[in-house]
């Protein structure tokens, strides 16, 4: 740290934010190594794709290829469409206008963030299969005696995979546009309507073009998180490029194959986000804001806010309470195993290891996102902070061979040099300890923190930064004492959507972690993983329940945003 | 930033602990659920005083062994199938198991012929049949899966599952592959619906009456016929007849759970023992119990259930070596028939 300040107090320019800085050795260093530490594990995955064991393309082009590649596209497209729609929808609805429940749909809405995919998709597929309880009832309501008498829309299928998805991943539409409501200037909405312009035309012309960039983010984090997804789609059999990857890796014994399709999902996943961002290359905005002038909502006619009440109350309810409910009747007669003390052990483990992520992410993507901001011209130190968010788009288990391969190979580097020229070894330090989930968890979530961090700081006028340099601030006092207080607002935010995250990730934890060692995430799935999920409620519960209080907290941070909410 | 990085790491490691290393240990990469060896491993620590750590995973934990090398804690591999074990010896991962109490205890087929991993217990892949829709002799065997009047009758999970692709590698080993094609192709066309769910998943689907057929692991019977804290599942389980097929020719289909011996195991001795240990008359026995499966050492006298429910049947003795090497194709002719789609 030391020479950070050191080579921040010799560098003295005025701020043109057009111009590459004077060079600053130390934050330089600094950025490149942060940014090529969380590189390593997806770097690692393009060169295990260097190493098929055999070339699996023409067998994969000949049959499911085109299957994996169709049911992939519509899995994005049907998840990112719904969830743009609803977390858009429901977001305007809460900030702009007036309706019975709208101060408690603001933080509920939240909720379902708190469900982990995989065991929504289990609970559901209890409720709504053949042998569940909803169709069981209409068999005896209407007296039908095989499934060849009725239609009912089948749960495992590739609908149902887009349901349970967007159900838990709405929220960051939400959480993102939402944000961006509140931000935006009044002023210019009420311009709009007094050039004659309908709430529902101030919408598609105003308020949806200045939240664009925000909603992007959130749908970029979307598509990601559906790509990465294995547990739904493997448990609904709907054939998606992660089912892939893992069929190739598992079953033909071919990691090299399963890394190749990895990495043309992460091309796809550059192409998305490059596409998204030229769309966009020529606005640039920052909020002159108004944010100390209250919102002014709409009041909505009986039957209207009726509507908007049902809106915004069927996200919660089906992602859920529905689903609260189901695992409450499982955890209940099971309460007792509150006492046992493993049970505790697993969740200080979730706890302090969500938490360790959750700082360093933010950590890093501020040296990211500011490095960025002070040397505009350096394009490949940009080009590596995307790079480092693409870990995120990997299915978790293969980021977690990602993140062994260069950490093994560190310990055994020290290794054999101490044994070179001290005669001892050191064995594995990092390896299988639990600094190695805390890197996964890092390399996974950086995106979502990185994302977060970036708008809020983007939106932080450059003349702040000249003003508080022409006063004699360096940089990083700049940073300490005029960015950080005023994007406080998404450093939290990134910080309890990556705790969150983090608490219910779970297949790089299953593969890094020490020896008997379990967090919440891993005891829920050893049942869960041998059919009895029932056993391990109590467990699936705790993981919602924590998580839920990070999501209430997040949402007074946004709505603290703006005075008068 | 790296120093911070440093201390946090160190700060992480000294909250949460590290591994403690011990003489007395043995360590274990199990691709086996943790509760499901528990007891176990808690009879083999009182025995001999050895302790049993434990990481549990479904799949990378060979990766990692391997990346981690000569200098991996890991000692003993456990898996609850046999690809695994086929992928560790393919890889160079393994050293093989040297004792003749195990060459004694376990029969050949369970062994791998070079001894380099070891079966502990066995399952057989068996047919679930509506005891209401399936008169009882009405199938018989895997090959007769294919039969047209099975048409919309017939559930299972992925193909692409391992217990499946075993059964489509031993139809490749005992047939060729162009008729497992074949076989496959047309069990697909009598499936009721696209495969998913799981084992128990399917004989739920069979007593709602969606299919008459299903195929299961035959051990997933003695699970839901003692699930007293699911009492449903035994209305499942007793709306079936279990039928072990080919009876009169080569007999069931049969996989097992395994371990294998890490090539550079920290603590050889202590692993050989528990391996030893796992092949045991006591622990057979347990181990067994514990999961409804048979035990793989001859003469162990099964649990009361599974003597009254699976009865004397015959099993397919043929080398499961020969059947794993099938794996990558059998999962070729599920994506090539579609069976999954």
């Amino acid at each position: 740290m030391t020479n950070i300040t050191a080579a921040a107090t010799t560098a003295t320019p005025l701020v043109d934010t057009r111009k590459p800085r004077r060079f600053m050795p130390g934050w330089y260093t600094v950025a490149w190594s942060s940014a090529l530490l969380v590189m390593l594990p997806v770097l690692a995955v393009f060169w295990l794709a260097l190493f098929p064991t055999e070339n699996i393309w023409p067998h994969l082009v000949d049959t499911i290829l085109p299957v994996y590649i169709q049911t992939t596209l519509l899995l994005l497209a049907g998840v990112g469409a719904l969830s743009v729609i609803m977390g858009v929808g429901t977001a305007w609805l809460v900030t702009m206008c007036n309706f019975p429940g709208r101060r408690l749909f603001e933080w509920a809405l939240l909720l379902p963030f708190a469900m982990p995919a995989y065991l929504i998709a289990y609970l559901y597929t209890d409720l709504l299969e053949y042998a569940g309880p909803v169709q069981g009832f209409l068999r005896d309501l209407f007296g039908w005696q095989t499934a060849r008498e009725y239609w009912f829309p089948e749960i495992r299928s590739l609908g149902g995979a887009i349901s349970m998805l967007t159900l838990v991943l709405y929220p960051y539409v939400y959480l993102l546009s939402r944000a961006s409501f509140l931000e935006q200037s009044m002023s210019i909405r009420d311009a709009s309507r007094i050039f004659g312009c309908s709430p529902l035309q101030s919408f598609y012309r105003i308020s949806l073009p200045i939240a664009r960039p925000a909603i992007a983010v959130g749908l970029s984090l979307v598509s990601m998180e559906t790509l990465n997804d294995f547990g739904t789609v493997d448990y609904f059999a709907v054939k998606s490029l992660s089912a892939g990857i893992y069929d190739a890796w598992l079953n033909m014994g071919n990691l090299g194959a399963a890394a190749q399709i990895a990495t043309l999902m992460m091309v796809f996943v550059i192409l998305l986000i490059s596409l998204e961002r030229i769309a966009r290359s020529r606005q640039q905005q920052f909020t002159s804001g108004d944010r100390f002038r209250t919102i002014d909502r709409y009041t909505l006619s009986p039957l209207k806010s009726g509507l908007a009440t049902l809106a915004c109350a069927l996200p919660v309810i089906l992602g859920f309470i529905v689903p609260f409910l189901v695992l409450s009747t499982y955890a209940l007669p099971r309460l007792e195993q509150f006492t046992e003390a493993d049970f505790l052990a697993h969740a200080s483990h979730s706890f302090t290891l969500s938490a360790l992520a959750a700082l360093l992410t933010v950590v890093i993507a501020i040296i990211l996102a500011y490095s960025k901001r002070l040397y505009p011209g350096f394009k490949a130190l940009i080009l590596a902070t995307r790079l480092s968010s693409l870990g995120y788009a990997l299915p978790g288990a293969v980021l977690a061979i990602g993140v062994v391969i260069p950490l093994a190979a560190f310990d055994n580097s020290i290794d054999a040099f101490m044994r070179q020229n001290f005669g001892f070894g050191t064995g594995l330090l990092l390896s299988g300890t639990p600094f190695a989930i805390v890197f996964a968890y890092c390399v996974r979530f950086l995106a979502v923190s990185s994302g977060s961090v970036e708008a809020s700081l983007a939106k932080v006028t450059p003349s702040m930064d000249m003003a508080s340099r022409s006063l004699g601030l360096n940089p990083l006092q700049t940073l300490r004492r005029v960015h950080l207080p005023l994007i406080r607002g998404g450093l939290m935010t990134a910080l309890l959507v990556v705790f969150v995250d983090a608490m219910k990730e779970l297949p790089a934890t299953l593969i890094l972690r020490p020896f008997n060692y379990d967090t919440l995430a891993t005891y829920v799935y050893q049942y869960a993983s041998d059919e009895m999920l029932e056993t391990s409620a109590l467990a699936a519960l705790l993981i919602v329940l924590v998580g839920i209080v990070p999501v209430i907290l997040l949402s007074r941070t946004i709505t603290s945003t703006r005075q008068g909410e | 930033m790296t120093a911070k990085k440093a201390l946090l790491a160190g700060l992480a490691l000294s909250t949460l602990g590290g591994v403690a290393q011990a003489a007395d240990e043995v360590n274990i990469y199990s691709y086996r659920q943790e509760f499901l060896i528990k007891p176990l491993l808690e009879a083999f620590t009182e025995e001999t005083g050895i302790k049993a750590n434990v990481i549990f995973s479904k799949q990378g934990l060979l990766e990692r062994l391997e990346h981690e090398g000569a200098n991996s804690p890991a000692d003993v591999i456990l898996t609850s199938d046999v690809g695994p074990l086929h992928d560790a010896v393919e890889r160079d991962l393994v050293a093989p198991i040297q004792s003749d109490l195990i060459d004694a205890n376990v029969p050949d087929h369970y062994r791998s012929k070079e001894d380099k991993w070891v079966g502990l217990t066995a399952r057989s892949r068996i047919i679930y049949a509506s005891k209401e829709r399936v008169q009882p002799g009405e199938i018989k065997s895997y090959e007769e899966l294919a039969d047209p009047k099975w048409k919309d009758r017939i559930c299972t999970r992925s193909g692409k599952h391992s217990y499946n692709l075993s059964l489509i590698g031993s139809m490749i080993e005992h047939h060729s592959v162009e008729e497992a094609e074949q076989w496959l192709t047309a069990v697909k066309d009598n499936l009721a619906r696209r495969p998913q769910g799981n084992d128990r998943s399917q004989v739920k689907a069979v007593m709602e009456g969606q299919c008459d057929l299903a195929l299961g692991n035959s051990y997933y019977y003695g699970k839901m016929l003692t699930n007293d804290k699911e009492p449903e599942q035994i209305k499942w389980a007793k709306s079936v007849n279990l039928v072990f097929p080919n009876q009169d020719d080569r007999g069931a289909h049969m996989s097992i759970s395994g371990a294998a011996l890490a090539k550079h195991a920290p603590h050889p001795d202590a692993a050989i023992k528990l391996i030893e240990f796992l092949t045991s008359e006591k622990a057979q026995k347990m181990y067994a119990e514990v999961n409804y499966e048979f035990p793989v050492r001859p003469g162990i006298e099964w649990s009361s259930l599974l003597k009254e429910h699976m009865g004397e049947f015959k099993a397919d003795d043929i080398n499961l070596g020969d059947v794993v090497k099938h794996r990558a194709e059998a999962s070729r002719l599920v994506d090539k028939v579609g069976f999954d789609n």
